[in-house]
């Protein structure tokens, strides 16, 4: 049996909840999971002044509400599933390493800060740094996937070191900026300086993207690594379609202020 | 014992432990991906002479396969464990990377593995990309057509290697007849290959009056040397003798191979089916024939 927890007030300012992660909530009865600890502004509180539990803890969780003002969720989350029947705030995800956390709303920023491993889905759109490092940290998402089918904003996959993020929509500006390695596979449009100070991994769009001048004209091939992308997306139910399966991709090498070794693949036909 | 009017020797195949791998190859057609396939099972029919053994196992659909194009599955077994690498890296690297438009995968899941694309990736001079895809590390390795790209680890694991059978009949062409049906019944079965080009012929023994010959020919079952051999085993009814080496997986696929290959064999009017073994004293398995043939009620 699944633990569920619906919201009942909605908080006024940011609700931090990083209890909120099925290892802490793992064989806890409702009221036990009320009485856990959280901060609401500078206040302490506990979750039960703003969320009705019922169940017990399990594998599964299940959030039901707006949860936009709710930040961390699934933070340090190592298994299980997590479910939220709504919007969820910041942080979602924070130095999750494992499990599945789903998102049937908008997620705000900063989804998947820190990830290692995993996998996030939000159904709906996300806000600025999806998987990107935090300010002064090296490194962002480490590995694991984040697979947004709505809009992303800015800063998608910044300074990304491994893993997978995947955008049904359209994608901000600075996508891939000072990314290190791992993949960004975005089925709409790139915003501008997309792989800005890039110095290894894969940037994916189908459809033409203005480019920075430091970055070079390979070659119109069909990239059969993405193929495996694209049939491993289509696997989890995001809308991959067979021309960009089977399509060419024209190749661009960059960022070449940086190693060089990047590349930034549009489809082509 | 008797299937129909084919006599089985009350006898024993005696095969050894080996160590193997499974390589999906694909390409853009059939074409390209068997051709590579023929080229990494080439030279590869017994470790007397060659590195290792291997053959096609099956051709896979493209719906099966890992990057949905035609492919086709190749079965490589040494003797040595620490063999197996190597010669996966040699074949994959310049028997399937040289061919056009191919990629090559692991083909057997194995708490043990060794990194073949991880050794091949240097031939990417640098230019080459890794990828980690749901736990599984790919290789990108950049070539004239595109990229050739392969999986970095390659399950490996103890295998069975030299399960046999002596199919024997009044004439060579009643005989391969046998011996061919014999064939396609075992390469039905999965997990298992027969080394051999096309399957049987084969047939040597251990050692030889000239020392430095590791095997001679197996003068016991040359219809030739009926007449001169101290150690015929053969009635005179027999005129042909062919040998069919299964290599598999495990044992239960050796079995159920042997198994379909003597019914086959007799169906097609084998007089006499047998085995070659060394005493029991050199191979861990003994696959004997009345045993196996009691398997499948």
């Amino acid at each position: 049996m699944a633990l569920e927890l619906t919201l009942h007030t909605q908080p006024e300012v940011p609700l931090e909840a990083e209890c909120i992660t099925p290892h802490r909530l793992a064989g806890l009865s409702a009221a036990k999971a009320e009485r856990l600890d959280a901060m609401h502004g500078n206040r302490k509180v506990v979750l039960g002044d703003f969320f009705k539990a019922a169940g017990k803890g399990a594998d599964e969780t299940v959030l039901t509400g707006d949860l936009s003002l709710v930040k961390l969720i699934g933070a340090q989350m190592t298994q299980g599933q997590l479910v939220v029947e709504g919007n969820v705030g910041m942080h979602v995800g924070w130095g999750m390493c494992g499990g599945e956390i789903t998102v049937r709303g908008d997620a705000h920023d900063w989804v998947g800060p820190e990830m290692s491993g995993g996998r996030i889905v939000v159904h709906g759109n996300a806000g600025h740094m999806v998987g990107s490092a935090y300010r002064g940290q090296p490194s962002g998402l480490c590995g694991g996937e984040i697979l947004v089918h709505g809009n992303v904003r800015n800063e998608t996959g910044g300074a990304m070191r491994r893993g997978l993020i995947a955008v049904g929509g359209d994608a901000g500006d600075f996508t891939g900026v000072n990314m290190i390695a791992g993949t960004i596979i975005v089925m709409g449009h790139l915003g501008i300086r997309s792989g800005a100070s890039m110095k290894r991994g894969s940037i994916v769009s189908m459809n033409p993207a203005p480019l920075l001048p430091t970055y070079e004209y390979a070659c119109a091939y069909r990239p059969l690594f993405l193929k495996l992308y694209l049939e491993h997306l289509r696997g989890l139910g995001f809308a991959v379609e067979d021309r960009h399966i089977n399509g060419r991709y024209r190749r661009w090498s960059g960022d070449s202020l940086e190693l060089n070794k990047g590349e930034i693949l549009l489809f082509h036909r | 014992m008797k299937i129909k009017k084919t006599e089985i020797i009350p006898t024993y195949a005696e095969a050894f432990e080996m160590w193997g791998g499974r390589a999906i190859i694909t390409a853009d057609n059939r074409r390209w991906a068997r051709t590579a396939a023929q080229s990494m099972t080439g030279f590869a029919t017994s470790v007397i002479g060659c590195s290792c053994e291997a053959a096609i196992e099956k051709e896979i659909p493209a719906e099966q396969t890992p990057d949905g194009r035609p492919g086709v599955s190749v079965l490589l077994f040494t003797i040595r464990e620490k063999d197996i690498k190597k010669r996966l890296m040699e074949r994959i690297g310049q028997c399937v990377m040289t061919c056009p438009t191919t990629a090559c995968f692991n083909g057997l899941e194995s708490a043990q593995t060794v990194s073949v694309g991880g050794a091949l990736r240097y031939f990417g001079d640098g230019y080459q990309i890794s990828k980690m895809l749901g736990g599984r590390r790919l290789w990108r390795i950049p070539v004239l057509d595109g990229e050739f790209l392969v999986d970095d680890l390659f399950g490996v694991q103890a295998t069975v290697g030299g399960g046999n059978l002596f199919i024997m009949g009044a004439s060579a062409a009643a005989t391969l007849r046998a011996a061919l049906a014999a064939c396609d019944a075992m390469c039905e079965v999965e997990d298992v290959f027969l080394p051999f080009p096309g399957g049987t012929r084969s047939g040597s023994k251990i050692g030889s009056k000239y020392k430095e010959l590791v095997a001679s020919t197996n003068d016991a079952y040359c219809p030739s040397l009926r007449g001169v051999s101290p150690e015929t085993k053969l009635p005179e009814n027999i005129n042909a003798v062919y040998e069919v080496v299964i290599n598999g997986l495990n044992e239960p696929a050796v079995r159920e191979a042997m198994r379909r290959g003597m019914i086959a064999a007799a169906e097609k009017g084998a007089l006499l089916i047998s085995a070659g073994n060394y005493g029991g004293n050199l191979g861990r398995y003994k696959l004997d024939l009345e045993d196996i043939l009691g398997d499948g009620g």
